[in-house]
């Protein structure tokens, strides 16, 4: 029994959606942040299916380094968060609005 | 078989996916962020990414989300408040983001409805090919992270380094 391919590109629109949902709609820093690191695996999950698909090592390579950027993104943000609350000694992300309009 | 584990674990990422929306609490967020992880690492397994999903479990669902569950304890992370404000990102958002996975799968049903389905052994990407195109066609790339990695340890000391009272 084989998947259709279509099915795997669509779990990771699914996933993105998800993640775009939760950066929209959550408003603790660290759960918006959480929402980008699950935008991230849907993506590598499309890059591993292309890879599938086209029989070719790229997909795989871009993986690799979509997440030894994450791992340096999540190192640097996790301490902006921790500036952030010592600064202003809250998480939400509602009560950080200096720079709205 | 193949069928049944692809569903399985695309409907275990899905509904930790869901969860991690549902949940008001961080670390059950963070916690339902690593079956999610856990889950693609199996997806990964049936596309023939063996090192991917190995990396997948020990970076990702290991060392990331353990600075995340870390720095959730050391801020003490309580329960999501409500706030009044920002009603405009749900009335908004909820429309745009329904239209963003419609479009998204209208375009892949058109363009992979009919592609060859995937069976698991069909495509298998071994370690040593990954190293080989890692270390030879992309080596510049990989260079570069370094200086990457370097740069972000840098700014992650001074940036959560305590402020010397003056």
């Amino acid at each position: 029994m084989t998947v259709p391919l279509s099915w795997y590109l669509i779990l990771s629109a699914v996933l993105f959606s998800l993640g775009v949902a939760g950066f929209l709609f959550k408003r603790n820093i660290i759960t918006i942040f959480m929402s980008i690191e699950l935008m991230l695996n849907a993506v590598n999950l499309s890059l591993i299916t292309f890879s599938y698909k086209w029989g070719d090592i790229g997909g795989h390579v871009f993986v690799f380094f979509v997440i030894v950027v994450a791992a340096a993104e999540a190192a640097v943000g996790l301490a902006i968060i921790i500036a952030v609350f010592r600064n202003r000694g809250t998480l939400n992300a509602d009560d950080l609005e200096e720079m709205k309009l | 078989m193949d069928l049944f584990l692809f569903l399985t674990f695309a409907l275990i990422a899905v509904g930790c996916a869901v969860n991690l929306l549902v949940q008001r609490h961080p670390i059950s967020s963070a916690l339902s962020l690593i079956g999610v992880m856990g889950s693609l690492a199996v997806l990964y397994l049936l596309l023939g990414a063996e090192f991917i999903a190995a990396i997948q479990v020990i970076v990702y669902a290991g060392a990331i989300m353990v600075l995340f569950l870390f720095v959730i304890m050391l801020l003490n992370a309580g329960e999501e408040e409500r706030t009044k404000k920002s009603k405009l990102a749900r009335v908004l958002g909820l429309p745009l983001l329904a239209v963003l996975l419609a479009q998204l799968a209208y375009l892949i049903w058109r363009n992979f409805s009919d592609a060859p389905g995937v069976k698991f052994g069909g495509y298998v990407a071994s370690t040593q090919q990954l190293g080989r195109a890692l270390f030879r066609d992309y080596v510049l790339p990989f260079e570069v992270t370094s200086i990457l990695i370097l740069v972000a340890i840098l700014g992650a000391v001074v940036l959560a380094r305590k402020e010397i009272q003056r």
